[in-house]
C-alpha cells in the first residue's frame, strides 16, 4: 500500500481545518450573491388563536420592501415532512398555534430595512386558551391536535400480553423502585444561526443554506412550490453546527426565502439573529418519565413500567420519531424479563419541539439511570457493580425482544472506567474560595442504537456515488452533510483507504440535490456507520471495477493510480451502492418488536462532584467517557464528538435551560439562555472502546449521539450522592439544591 | 462619516454611519468575512477581533471608534501561506469542528499566546489559565478539550522559538 | 445620520456633553452596543475611548484614583490595585471575559448604574469618592449616595465621570469579595457581594458591607454593619447572617429567585466574616 494512504484508525487532521482556521470557510452569511435582498419574518405574538388580519402600517413606506403572506405560496402550504400539519406561514383565518409562528415575511434591499419594515406589521389574533402542561393537553380541554391531542402513541410489552401479568410480576417483588423524571426543554445553541438563501433562475429555484438533511428540504420544497425534483435545487452551505436543530426547522426557512425570491423577483437571503433563532426554532422536548422497577431478594429485575410523557410543542414535526427512540431506550441495558413501555408525545401551544442529539434517548436514559442508582443505594450495592451485574450482554434480550449478538461493549466500557476510577472523593472539604464543599461520585450505563429505528434505513435506501473524475481524482458524492461532526474527513478516508490512494485525490463534493444522489439525512448516529460503508463499499467497487478495465486494455497489474489515470480519459466512471440492511434484522412496526436497531452503542460514565455551600453551586471536578464506538476510523474526530456531546449533557445536567413563561422562550439570548463556556467545562477524559461491528465500515458505528445520553444522569448521581438527596429533575440548579437544604444528610 | 482604519496591515478609509458596527464593516464593506456574527450581545466570541492589539468583540465596537486605529482579524493571523501557530495547533489537535466560532478562538488564543499569558506546558494551571483567557469565546462542538490542548501545544512551539 | 466626536481633551468633552445632552455618551461600548444594529440610531456619539485625561491609575498617600476611562483589563493587571484593592481586581478579573474586560471601563459601571454593576458594591464596601466633570467645573460625590435608583444616578446630564477615588484600606482592615453568577465566566451576577472589615485581633472594630443583584441598586448593608460591631469574627457571622436576612427583598426573575438570592446573600456575607479569621 502506498505509504500517502490514510489508515483506517489514524487522525488524519480535518481535510476542511485549513479553511476554517484562516477564516476562508464560507458560511451562508458570507456568500455573496449580486443584489441579494434580505428577509424578515413577522411573527406571532399570540400563543392560540385565529389570525383574522394581517395589518400593514399605512404610515410606512412599503414602496422599499416586498411583502408576502400564506397567499403567495405557490403549492401547498405546508412543512411537508411526517405529517402535513404545519404550515410555512399561517393564512387568514386559520389558527395561530404558537409564539413567534410565522405569519408573514418582508424582503427589503438591507437587513436593516427588512427588520424595520416587519415591525410595521401587526397580525391581528383573536386569542383563545393556550394549553402548556402536559396534563391540560392530556385532559383535552381544548384540541390542538385531532380529538386527543396526542401526536402519537406507543406501546412496547415484553415477556407479557395482559397488564395483569405485569401487575403480577410486580407483585413477587421484594422490592419497588418508582419515580417520576422530569427534564428540561434544551437549545441546540449552534453557532452559526439558521440562514439560508434563494434564487429563481429559469423557472428552478435554487436554494442554498445552513443544514443538515437537503433531501428533507427538497421534500418540503417540492409540496410547497408545486414543482418536480427537478424544479428545486437544494446546496447546503458550510454549516456552522446542527445538533438536530438544522435537520427539520431549515425546510421553514427554505420556504420562507423561496417565496420571498419569487415576490421580489431576485435573490433573498435570511439569517436570524440570536435571539430570534432561540426562540421560534426547535429544542430537545421537554419530557416527563414515570419509572417503576420491581427486583426479587436476590437483586435481579422482575419487571419494569415505564410511561413517558413529551411536550411536541403546536405541531406534530418530528414527535413521533422522537418519541420512538425514547420508548426503545427507555428499559436501558439491564436484563429484564417483563418490559411494559407507554409512551405519548402531545401538543400543546409550545413552539413545536425537535430534533436534538439523542432524539428522546437522554430524557429516558435520565430516567432509567437514576432508577438504577436508587436500586444501588436501596440494596447498599456498589453502583458500577450492580450495573455490571445486571446489564445485558451478547446474548440476552432487549425490551423489544431483539437479541444481540455481535458488538456487544458492556463488559469493556465498564472495566475502562473501573480501570481509572481510583479512589471516590472525600465527601467534606473545602472549595477554593474557603467554603465548604460535599463531594460525590456518580456512575451511569447506557446504550444508544446507532441508524435508523426498524426498517427505517431499508425504507429509505440510502445511496452514494464514488466517481473517477475525467481529472483522473476520485469524488464522494453523497447527501451526508459535514455540520462540523467532520463527515467530510471521515469519508476521505474511508474512500482513500478502501481505494488505496493518497487522501489528496479524494474529494467529497457538497451536497446538492442536483449532483448527488439521496444518502439518507445526517441524523440518527448514522453517517459514518451507514453511509461510510455505501463510500466503503463504492469505493472498493470502483477500484474493482477499474482492474477489470485494466484487464481488458493490457494495463493489468499497473497501480490503480495509473490505471485511474488512463481511464479517466475515457470519460467519468462511477459506482453507486444503495443500502442492504445487515442479516438478521426483523422489526414489526406494530408490534414493536424485534430489531429496534441494526446495533448499539454501549457506553459508561463517571462523574465527580463538588457542591459549594455558601453558592449551591455543582462542580464538575471529573468526568470520565468510556464509548464503544466499533471502530473509531479517525481517532481525534471521534473524541471531539464524544467530548462535544459530553459538555453538553453536562450542561443540560446543571445550567442550561430554556424558560417558557405564556407560551414564550423568556430567555430568548445568548446571555440568558447560556451554555458551558472554557471555565465552566471540566477537563474530559475519553476512554475509546472498540468492539467491532461487522457492518460497518472497518467495525465503526454510530457516535454522535451516545455521549449526550448519560452523563446528565451520573451528575445527578453524584450530587445525590454528595447531598443524600435525590435530584430528579433537570436543571439541577443552585437554585434547586438550595432549596433540599433542610433534607441534606448531616455532615 | 470617514473612517480610515488599518486592517491586516492595509489601509482603509470607508464612508460609513459611525454607528455601524466594526464587526459589519469587515464584512460588509471590507468583504473579510472570516469575522462571523454568533449572537450580536457580546456573549458567545465568534466576532472577536484585536483591535489596538487588545482582543475585542467586534459587534460592540461602533466603527466610529476605529478612525485612525489598527484591526487584527482572521484573515490577517497568517504570514501569507503561513499559519499561526494556534491555527495550525487547532487543525493539528481536532480544536475546529464546524469551524463558526474558530475565527474567534483563532484571534484570541493568537493574542493570548503572542502576549505571553500562555505557559506551554500541558498541566493543570495552564489549562486553567486557558480556560479563564478564552472563557469569552463560545464553542458548541468540541467540549473545549482540543482546543485547549491545541492553544497549549501553540504556546509550546512559540515559547520555542 | 449620527454626527460623531471624539474630543481632544476633556474640556472639549464637557463642552459636547453641555452642548449635546442627548448624545449617547461611548466608551468601551459593552453595554450600549448590545444588539446595537436593532438599536434606536443615536443622533450623536461623543466617543470618549481612551480620552487621556480619565485613563489613569494614580497610587496616592492615602487613596487610589482610577481614571473613569480605566479598562477592567487594565484594573485587574495593576499592581497596586492587585496589592491594594484585591477586592476591586478580583471583581474586574470576573467581569464578562477577556474581550469585556478589553473594553469595558470602571466608568462605564459607574454610569450604567446597573444593580448587576460587578464593581459596584466594592465602590461602596471601599467607600469610594466619585469625581464628575462638567462646564460648570468639578465635583465629588460619595459613592454611598451615588446610585438614586434602577440605573439612574446623581449624574447630571451635563455631566462625565472622570474617576473614582477609592481610600486605601489600612492595615487591620480585611477586604474581600465574591461573585456568584450563571455560570464561571461571562456571565451575569445572581448575587455578589463586597466586604470591608476593620479589625482588631479577632473582634470587628467596623464593617462596610455591600451586595449587588439583590435590590434595584448595589445596597450598603447598614443593618450587618450596625450587628457586627464589637463582636469576634464567628459571632459577627451569625449576626450578619441573620441582619441578611431582615433587610433584602430580592426578586425573582430569569436568572434565579428571591429565595436563592437571599440564602446565598446570607450565607457569603457570613463568609466575608468567617474568613476574615484567617488573616486577623
Amino acid at each position: 500500500m502506498d505509504p500517502a494512504v490514510p489508515a483506517i484508525g489514524s487522525s488524519l487532521p480535518r481535510v476542511d481545518g485549513v479553511a476554517k482556521v484562516t477564516g476562508r470557510a464560507r458560511y451562508l452569511d458570507d456568500l455573496d450573491a449580486a443584489g441579494a435582498w434580505h428577509g424578515a419574518t413577522v411573527r406571532s405574538k399570540t400563543a392560540f388563536g385565529v389570525l383574522e388580519a394581517i395589518d400593514l402600517d399605512p404610515a410606512f413606506d412599503w414602496s422599499q420592501v416586498v411583502v408576502a403572506t400564506a397567499a403567495d405560496i405557490p403549492g401547498a402550504n405546508v412543512i411537508a415532512l411526517i405529517e402535513d400539519d404545519q404550515p410555512a406561514l399561517v393564512k387568514i383565518g386559520q389558527r395561530v398555534m404558537h409564539v413567534d409562528e410565522a405569519i408573514a415575511l418582508v424582503a427589503a434591499p438591507t437587513r436593516a430595512l427588512a427588520f424595520e419594515a416587519a415591525k410595521h406589521i401587526t397580525p391581528r389574533v383573536r386569542a383563545m386558551t393556550p394549553v402548556y402542561s402536559l396534563e391540560d393537553a392530556l385532559a383535552c380541554k381544548q384540541p390542538l391536535y385531532k380529538d386527543t391531542n396526542v401526536f402519537k402513541q406507543f406501546l412496547i410489552r415484553k415477556g407479557h400480553e395482559a397488564d395483569a401479568e405485569l401487575d403480577a410480576a410486580f407483585a413477587r417483588a421484594a422490592q419497588v423502585i418508582e419515580g417520576t423524571y422530569d427534564t428540561s426543554p434544551q437549545e441546540q445553541m449552534y453557532i452559526e444561526p439558521q440562514a439560508m438563501m434563494a434564487e429563481w433562475r429559469d423557472g428552478r429555484c435554487f436554494i442554498v443554506g445552513s443544514m443538515q438533511c437537503p433531501y428533507y428540504v427538497h421534500k418540503a420544497m417540492k409540496a410547497l412550490l408545486g414543482c418536480g425534483p427537478d424544479g428545486v435545487v437544494i446546496t447546503q452551505s458550510v454549516t456552522g453546527g446542527g445538533f438536530g436543530g438544522k435537520e427539520e426547522y431549515p425546510s421553514m426557512l427554505a420556504a420562507h426565502v423561496a417565496v420571498l425570491a419569487a415576490k421580489a423577483k431576485r435573490a433573498v437571503k435570511i439569517v436570524y439573529d440570536r435571539d430570534e433563532d432561540i426562540a421560534a426554532t426547535t429544542k430537545r422536548h421537554p419530557c416527563r418519565t414515570h419509572h417503576r422497577l420491581a427486583v426479587d431478594a436476590a437483586g435481579e429485575i422482575l419487571a419494569v413500567d415505564i410511561d413517558v410523557v413529551m411536550d411536541g410543542g403546536a405541531y406534530l414535526t418530528l414527535s413521533p420519531v422522537v418519541l420512538s427512540r425514547g420508548v426503545l431506550h427507555a428499559a436501558g441495558p439491564y436484563r429484564c424479563p417483563v418490559v411494559r413501555v407507554r409512551g405519548r408525545v402531545v401538543a400543546t401551544n409550545h413552539p413545536p419541539h425537535g430534533a436534538f442529539r439523542g432524539f428522546g434517548a437522554p430524557q429516558t436514559t435520565f430516567a432509567y439511570e437514576r432508577q438504577m442508582q436508587k436500586l444501588a443505594i436501596a440494596r447498599g450495592e456498589d453502583p458500577l457493580a450492580l450495573r455490571k451485574r445486571l446489564a445485558l450482554r451478547s446474548g440476552d434480550t432487549t425490551a423489544t425482544g431483539q437479541l444481540l449478538g455481535f458488538s456487544v461493549g458492556t463488559d469493556e466500557v465498564i472495566a475502562a472506567i473501573e480501570g481509572v476510577a481510583g479512589t471516590a472523593p472525600t465527601r467534606d472539604g473545602t472549595g477554593p474560595t474557603g467554603a465548604p464543599v460535599r463531594r460525590g461520585r456518580g456512575v451511569c450505563f447506557y446504550f444508544h442504537g446507532a441508524g435508523f429505528t426498524g426498517s427505517g434505513e431499508q425504507r429509505l435506501a440510502g445511496r452514494a456515488t464514488i466517481a473517477l473524475t475525467t481529472a483522473g481524482t476520485f469524488e464522494v458524492r453523497s447527501s451526508s452533510t459535514d455540520i462540523g461532526q467532520g463527515s467530510i474527513t471521515m469519508f476521505t478516508q474511508i474512500a482513500a483507504g478502501a481505494l488505496g490512494v493518497d487522501a489528496s485525490l479524494v474529494s467529497v463534493i457538497d451536497p446538492s440535490t442536483a449532483n448527488v444522489p439521496d444518502s439518507g439525512p445526517t441524523v440518527a448516529s448514522r453517517t459514518c456507520m451507514v453511509v461510510g460503508s455505501l463510500v466503503d463499499q463504492g469505493s472498493r467497487a470502483l477500484a474493482g471495477q477499474l482492474q477489470t478495465w485494466a484487464a481488458e486494455n493490457g494495463l493489468g497489474g499497473r497501480p490503480l493510480l495509473e490505471i485511474a489515470k488512463a481511464r479517466s480519459a475515457h470519460g467519468e466512471l462511477t459506482h453507486t451502492v444503495q443500502y442492504e440492511p445487515p442479516p438478521g434484522i426483523e422489526w414489526n412496526d406494530t408490534t414493536y418488536t424485534g430489531s429496534a436497531y441494526p446495533v448499539y452503542g454501549w457506553a459508561a460514565c463517571l462523574v465527580d462532584v463538588s457542591v459549594d455551600l455558601d453558592t449551591y453551586e455543582v462542580t464538575i471536578d471529573r468526568c470520565v467517557q468510556a464509548v464503544d464506538v466499533g471502530k473509531a476510523i479517525n481517532p481525534s474526530i471521534v473524541k471531539g464528538q464524544i467530548e462535544g456531546g459530553t459538555l453538553q449533557a453536562l450542561g443540560w445536567a446543571v445550567l442550561e435551560n430554556v424558560v417558557y413563561k405564556d407560551g414564550k422562550v423568556a430567555n430568548a439570548n445568548m446571555t440568558n439562555c447560556i451554555v458551558p463556556t472554557f471555565a465552566d467545562a471540566p477537563d474530559l477524559e475519553t476512554i475509546l472502546v472498540e468492539v467491532p461491528y461487522p457492518f460497518g465500515p472497518s467495525g465503526a458505528k454510530g457516535v454522535g449521539e451516545i455521549p449526550m445520553d448519560g452523563p446528565a444522569a451520573a451528575v445527578a448521581n453524584a450530587v445525590e450522592n454528595a447531598l443524600g438527596v435525590a435530584f430528579d429533575r433537570l436543571p439541577i440548579s443552585p437554585e434547586a439544591i438550595a432549596a433540599t437544604k433542610s433534607q441534606w444528610s448531616p455532615s | 462619516m470617514k473612517v480610515t482604519l488599518t486592517v491586516n496591515g492595509a489601509m482603509h478609509a470607508v464612508e460609513v454611519s459611525p454607528w455601524k458596527r466594526l464587526l459589519d464593516v469587515l464584512r460588509e464593506d471590507l468583504r473579510l468575512t472570516g469575522t462571523k456574527e454568533g449572537c450580536g450581545e457580546g456573549e458567545c466570541g465568534a466576532c472577536t477581533v484585536m483591535l489596538d492589539g487588545e482582543a475585542v468583540n467586534s459587534c460592540l465596537v461602533a466603527v466610529g471608534q476605529c478612525d485612525a486605529r489598527t484591526v487584527t482579524t482572521v484573515e490577517g493571523l497568517a504570514r501569507g501561506d503561513v499559519l499561526h501557530a494556534v491555527q495550525k495547533a487547532l487543525v493539528a489537535c481536532g480544536g475546529a469542528q464546524c469551524g463558526i466560532c474558530t475565527p474567534g478562538i483563532a484571534v484570541c488564543a493568537a493574542h493570548v499566546i503572542d502576549r505571553g499569558l500562555v505557559i506551554g506546558r500541558d498541566e493543570p494551571s495552564a489549562r486553567a489559565q486557558v480556560r479563564e483567557l478564552l472563557a469569552g469565546n463560545i464553542c458548541r462542538c468540541t467540549g473545549y478539550q482540543l482546543i485547549v490542548d491545541a492553544v497549549i501545544a501553540a504556546a509550546r512551539e512559540v515559547g520555542e522559538r | 445620520m449620527t454626527s460623531y466626536l471624539r474630543p481632544r481633551d476633556l474640556e472639549e468633552a464637557v463642552v459636547a456633553r453641555a452642548a449635546y445632552p442627548n448624545w449617547m455618551v461611548l466608551a468601551g461600548g459593552t453595554d450600549l452596543m448590545v444588539n446595537a444594529n436593532h438599536k434606536p440610531i443615536p443622533g450623536g456619539i461623543l466617543d470618549l475611548w481612551r480620552l487621556g485625561e480619565i485613563g489613569f491609575i494614580r497610587v496616592g498617600d492615602g487613596a487610589i484614583a482610577i481614571g473613569a476611562g480605566t479598562t477592567w483589563h487594565e484594573v485587574e493587571r495593576h499592581p497596586a490595585i492587585r496589592d491594594r484593592l484585591l477586592p476591586l481586581a478580583l471583581a474586574a478579573r470576573e467581569i464578562g471575559a477577556l474581550q469585556i474586560q478589553s473594553r469595558g471601563t470602571l466608568g462605564g459601571n459607574i454610569g450604567t448604574s446597573s444593580p448587576v454593576g460587578d464593581s459596584l458594591p466594592v465602590l461602596l464596601a471601599l467607600d469610594a469618592t466619585i469625581e464628575v466633570a462638567s462646564v460648570r467645573g468639578r465635583r465629588s460625590i460619595p459613592y454611598s449616595t451615588w446610585c438614586t435608583g434602577y440605573r439612574t444616578s446623581l449624574l447630571a446630564s451635563d455631566e462625565l465621570i472622570v474617576a473614582a477615588h477609592i481610600p486605601l484600606p489600612g492595615a487591620g482592615t480585611w477586604t474581600t469579595w465574591r461573585k456568584v453568577g450563571t455560570r464561571r465566566a461571562q456571565s451575569i451576577s445572581k448575587v455578589m457581594g463586597a466586604a470591608a472589615i476593620i479589625l482588631d485581633g479577632g473582634t470587628v472594630v467596623s464593617a462596610r458591607v455591600a451586595l449587588g443583584a439583590v435590590a434595584d441598586r448595589p445596597i450598603r448593608i447598614t443593618a450587618v454593619e450596625d450587628a457586627v460591631r464589637g463582636l469576634s469574627l464567628a459571632r459577627a457571622a451569625e449576626a450578619a447572617r441573620a441582619a441578611v436576612r431582615t433587610s433584602i427583598q430580592p426578586i425573582d426573575d430569569i436568572r434565579s429567585t428571591s429565595v436563592y438570592r437571599r440564602e446565598v446573600a446570607e450565607n457569603l456575607v457570613a463568609r466575608f466574616f468567617t474568613s476574615a479569621a484567617g488573616v486577623s
